[in-house]
């Protein structure tokens, strides 16, 4: 275990490391760049741009939240939240992760700040109340709103951690007393407009927010965003979408009470009120913090949508997912089934029939026309 | 004119008119039975999911379906022997929609009307079904159902005619139809058909942006006890349901029947006129031979 | 009556009436299997188009074929025109064995055949509201009625035959049918009336299926008169035929005013139709229909073209001309129900219906059965006028 000092000077080359080679950083180095899925060549640009003391400096704010983000981005181990700060970012302020707490963490704070304006990532965790000035949350004697305005307006990039930060989280549900509002909104209200990321979750999936770090990080450029800011390698498809009982759904197995033989079986949590079919996240794929099979539907649990807005804290949790407009997979039948093929065998032989019995009628009809003369010309022979 | 000619077109004449004599009231538009169950498919609702396809099959003991998907699995694309309600897709950009479609159980039913021995008939609670016992496997119900709705087992050498009976059996026994059971978003609604109405009228009223501007069964046809709700964007006849006017199915033909055969006048008189002329000609020819 | 008929004797196995027997037997191994395997191995009918062949031509068109009896028996008993009464035997024979073929294609066609007695017997469970029960019990009564008036035939025969008992059984029961004779003619007459009529009135029930140039409220009265049509087409056509086949004198006088008979209620059949068609609003799409154009006009063309050519002289002359101009009137009439029933019949989208081939051999084979069984009657029992022994050198 490493031990970190935080010093006056934001910018840190390295902490006080006790023995880390080269080979052993890069192979964290490598780690990170696996779980940004990039190519392990870009491994190598990870590790200049590291070796060249470029790394970025990291401030990282909380405001009305429960720290589970953070709780979650402890819990990592590719890379581990200790290489992660201590070789990869210059973590120069978190409230919750420094040894340092009052006067001396809000100077590491403000020097951090002026050290690299305009180059700073900042953070933030929880999410900002606007009602009565927004007295609901404060630190050191600032509301949370003046604390936004002041550290995003000077950021290279912001990234909003969790669904508090990125849309106002479970304080802004009915009736929001505190008026409890996500960063984008904060930031358009203040008209401060930065590069935003949302990585909403509840909390959010600490491997989305290290991929995101990194490759801002390594690349130096944020990863492509939805029109939430949500990055699309992560939130790009709903959790119905790749969920592993999606079988069980097509074919109308569900689970219609907890504990009973649909549900002991792993069926389809549809019923019991999951929102996968309207929430965006990747948790089918990336399962928390390691430990697999650990994410609710894994462990029989609905989806309670808790990365979207219109979902979690809103719509009760086993209430069924209303799905305006549904995406029949190409499998489903139209409204009008498909005409089945003649076959030729009968049209040959309907046809042959058909062309026979008249070709006959005709063929008949003459002999009779001739046989008829024939008959009048004998009747008028013999006068009868 | 020769004399056959003329009283053959006055036959002609007078059968016509009998025809033309359309009775507008023999054939009066029959209401609901005061217990009329129904069931009311809200189009915006359904996932598509087939949890009531599933169940409806277990329900009614249906065979897996041989013949779509050339056989490989189960998966009915169409009203069949095997499936007595199929939800298909409607693909529109931005508006795609579900649709399950089975038995209607009209108000006044063209396969009720068409059945010759009775088979089909309006029993408990307006729910149209099928008895074997009485049923000779003719088809002509299938012909007339403006839904296309009763289905035949082609493949069986003794074959039923296979379509929704609203879980009659099930119905008695207190309990749900499978469908409306199983529906986990209460697409498929079952229950007093004067509430559904009045439901479906009620969801029209309260979420106009979201429904299709009508409650598709009200009047149609003559009124069906499955009632559809569909998306805004969404006609029914994308879904595939046709349009029919208000009239009940059964009316023309009940119309044309009643003009030419109200009270069997028109047989009967024919009859005896036909056996007088034939008797006097008879007895004229026997006086010549005497 | 009886003085008039011969039988025409002859080789009743010769070389054609082998080859139809072959095809009745084809046709009777198909039917077992039909009974054996269901409907679905043998038939090409399916969820969209329940009805067939089967239905559209062996019991619609083929009851329509065996009108002739019908409209003899109009012109003979009715308007009492004695001249005719020659062709009234074998109208009767047509139409007995038209009737009871379309009876077996129907114990054939309905899927739950082991329940079908149950339509003449359970008249508690009637549904007094279908056209088809209408039909069903109409054509029972008719074909009963028919064979009733085949009796006479079988019975002459008898009385005067060698068996004594027989010959006193046929005498008495003659004597017997004589008096009720007028009633069942007259029922004869009513019971097509009815039940052609309501053949087409079991398509309005199909409401938007049928398309708008076929279906109609007046659909009844519109299959009434092409029945009737059809049955002096019938006559003309099977009397010429026989003639020719077996070497005797064409009845030429007579038919052609047949024919004139025919064209007249042809152009009302015509003129109803096309007036319907206005009145409904639809004339446009007697144009725009696509493939259904096509077979309108094919239809049209089938009823005016003999209408019209009926009153040429060089057609009224010659039988052969006659015989044209009825197969043309009967192929339209065919064409007819096969539209109303089948080819307009459009059950939504996505749906088609050809016949099968055991579904073809079938109905051929039934056709064999009634074209066999017409040969032998005309052969053993005294149906066709008789006359001066067949001319040298004709076909026979």
């Amino acid at each position: 275990m490493t031990e970190f000092e935080a010093g006056k000077n934001g910018r840190k080359t390295t902490g006080r490391r006790a023995g880390v080679e080269r080979r052993d950083f890069l192979k964290i180095v490598t780690m990170a760049a696996a779980s940004l899925g990039l190519p392990a060549a870009e491994a190598a640009s990870i590790a200049k741009g590291v070796a060249k003391g470029l790394k970025p400096s990291v401030i990282w704010l909380h405001f009305q939240e429960c720290t589970g983000c953070t709780e979650s981005l402890l819990r990592v181990s590719h890379p581990g939240v200790a290489e992660l700060i201590l070789d990869l970012v210059s973590l120069d302020y978190h409230e919750t992760l420094f040894a340092a707490a009052g006067y001396q963490a809000e100077d590491a704070l403000h020097s951090a700040m002026s050290q690299n304006p305009g180059k700073y990532i900042c953070v933030v965790e929880g999410s900002i109340p606007v009602n009565e000035n927004g007295i609901y949350c404060k630190v050191a004697g600032r509301t949370a709103l003046d604390i936004m305005k002041e550290v995003g307006s000077n950021a290279g990039a912001i990234i909003a951690i969790g669904s508090c930060a990125s849309w106002g989280g479970v304080q802004s549900s009915g009736p929001n007393p505190t008026g409890a509002k996500g960063v984008p909104e904060i930031l358009k209200m203040q008209g401060i407009s930065k590069p935003v990321v949302t990585l909403p979750g509840c909390p959010a999936n600490a491997y989305n927010f290290l991929g995101v770090a990194l490759q801002y990080v390594t690349l130096g450029k944020l990863p492509s965003l939805d029109a939430l800011g949500r990055p699309m390698f992560a939130y790009g498809r709903l959790v119905h979408s790749v969920c592993p009982r999606r079988a069980h759904f097509n074919e109308g197995r569900f689970a219609q009470k907890f504990g009973d033989e649909g549900h002991r079986s792993g069926y389809c949590l549809y019923k019991l009120g999951c929102k996968g079919p309207v929430t965006h996240a990747n948790c089918s794929v990336q399962h928390f913090d390691d430990v697999v099979g650990a994410w609710p539907i894994g462990i029989g649990h609905p989806c309670v949508g808790c990365t979207e807005k219109s979902q979690a804290f809103t719509v009760p949790m086993f209430t069924t997912a209303d799905i305006p407009n549904p995406q029949p997979s190409w499998l489903f039948p139209p409204v009008n089934p498909n005409r089945a093929p003649m076959s030729p065998m009968s049209t040959g032989v309907g046809g042959l029939v058909g062309g026979a019995l008249l070709g006959a009628g005709l063929m008949v009809s003459k002999k009779i026309t001739s046989a008829a003369k024939e008959e009048k010309k004998e009747e008028g022979e013999h006068g009868a | 004119m020769e004399p056959n000619r003329r009283t053959l077109f006055k036959m002609i004449g007078a059968a016509g008119a009998a025809v033309a004599a359309r009775s507008a009231s023999a054939h009066e538009t029959p209401a609901p039975p005061p217990d009329a169950a129904g069931l009311l498919y809200d189009a915006t609702r359904c996932i598509g999911c087939k949890a009531c396809m599933v169940a409806c099959k277990e329900v009614n003991n249906l065979a897996s379906d041989p013949v779509s998907r050339g056989g490989l699995y189960d998966d009915p694309v169409t009203l069949s022997a095997y499936a007595k309600t199929v939800v298909k897709a409607y693909w529109k950009e931005g508006a795609n929609a579900y649709v399950k479609s089975q038995c209607m159980h009209c108000i006044d039913p063209a396969c009720v009307n068409a059945c010759m021995m009775g088979a089909l008939q309006k029993r408990a609670h307006g729910a149209v079904t099928w008895d074997g016992s009485r049923c000779i496997g003719c088809r002509y119900c299938a012909v007339v159902c403006p839904f296309d709705v009763p289905k035949f087992e082609w493949a069986s050498a003794f074959p039923k005619v296979v379509k929704c009976e609203m879980c009659a059996p099930l119905v008695a026994k207190g309990e749900l139809p499978a469908c409306a059971r199983v529906c986990p978003r209460q697409a498929t609604v079952y229950g007093k058909y004067t509430d559904l109405l009045k439901d479906a009228h009620n969801r029209l009223k309260t979420e106009p942006d979201r429904y299709f501007p009508k409650v598709y069964g009200e009047h149609d046809g003559g009124g069906t006890q499955v009632l559809y709700l569909s998306k805004a964007d969404v006609s029914f006849q994308d879904l595939g349901l046709p349009a029919l006017g208000d009239d009940p199915v059964p009316q023309t033909q009940q119309q044309v029947q009643e003009g030419i055969y109200r009270g069997f006048i028109a047989p009967i008189s024919l009859y005896a006129g036909m056996s007088v002329v034939l008797w006097r000609r008879r007895t004229q020819k026997k006086e010549e031979n005497a | 009556m009886s003085a008039h008929a011969a039988p025409i004797g002859g080789e009743l196995w010769t070389r054609p009436y082998k080859f139809l027997a072959a095809l009745a037997s084809l046709g009777f191994l198909l039917m077992a299997w039909r009974y054996l395997q269901g409907l679905g191995a043998t038939t090409n009918l399916n969820d969209g188009h329940p009805w067939g062949i089967w239905i559209a031509f062996d019991v619609v068109t083929g009851t329509a074929l065996g009108c002739g009896g019908y409209a003899v028996a109009i012109l003979v008993y009715l308007l009492n025109k004695g001249k005719y009464h020659p062709l009234v035997r074998s109208g009767i024979l047509t139409s007995a064995l038209g009737y009871s073929l379309a009876g077996l294609a129907i114990a054939i066609d309905v899927g739950r055949y082991w329940n079908i007695y149950r339509v003449q017997f359970f008249f508690w469970q009637w549904n007094l509201n279908s056209a088809l029960l209408e039909v069903a019990l109409c054509v029972t009564v008719y074909v009963g009625v028919l064979w009733i008036e085949m009796c006479p035939v079988v019975l002459e025969r008898w009385r005067d035959g060698a068996n004594p008992s027989l010959k006193r059984f046929a005498s008495r029961t003659l004597s017997v049918l004589d008096k009720f004779m007028i009633y069942i003619v007259a029922l004869a007459v009513l019971l097509p009336t009815m039940h052609q009529s309501t053949l087409g009135t079991i398509m309005i029930l199909a409401g938007h299926k049928v398309h708008p140039l076929w279906q109609t409220p007046f659909l009844p009265l519109l299959f009434l008169l092409s029945v009737c049509g059809m049955g002096y087409a019938v006559v003309v056509f099977e009397s010429t035929l026989s003639s020719w086949l077996l070497g005797r004198k064409f009845e030429t006088t007579m038919l052609s005013a047949l024919a004139r008979i025919m064209a007249y209620i042809t152009f009302a059949f015509l003129l109803l139709r096309i007036a319907d068609l206005a009145f409904r609003g639809v004339l446009g799409l007697v144009f725009t229909s696509g493939y259904l154009s096509f077979f309108f006009l094919l239809e049209m063309a089938l009823f005016l073209a003999p209408s019209i050519m009926a009153f040429q002289a060089r057609v009224a002359a010659n039988a052969g001309h006659l015989f044209q101009i009825a197969m043309m009137l009967l192929l339209g009439g065919a064409l007819y129900r096969f539209d109303t029933y089948l080819v307009a019949f459009n059950p939504g989208p996505g749906r088609a219906y050809f016949p099968a081939v055991p579904e073809l051999f079938i109905t051929i084979g039934l056709v064999a059965v009634e074209i066999m069984a017409y040969i032998y009657f005309i052969r053993r029992f005294a149906i066709l006028p008789a006359e001066a022994p067949a001319k040298a050198g004709k076909r026979g």
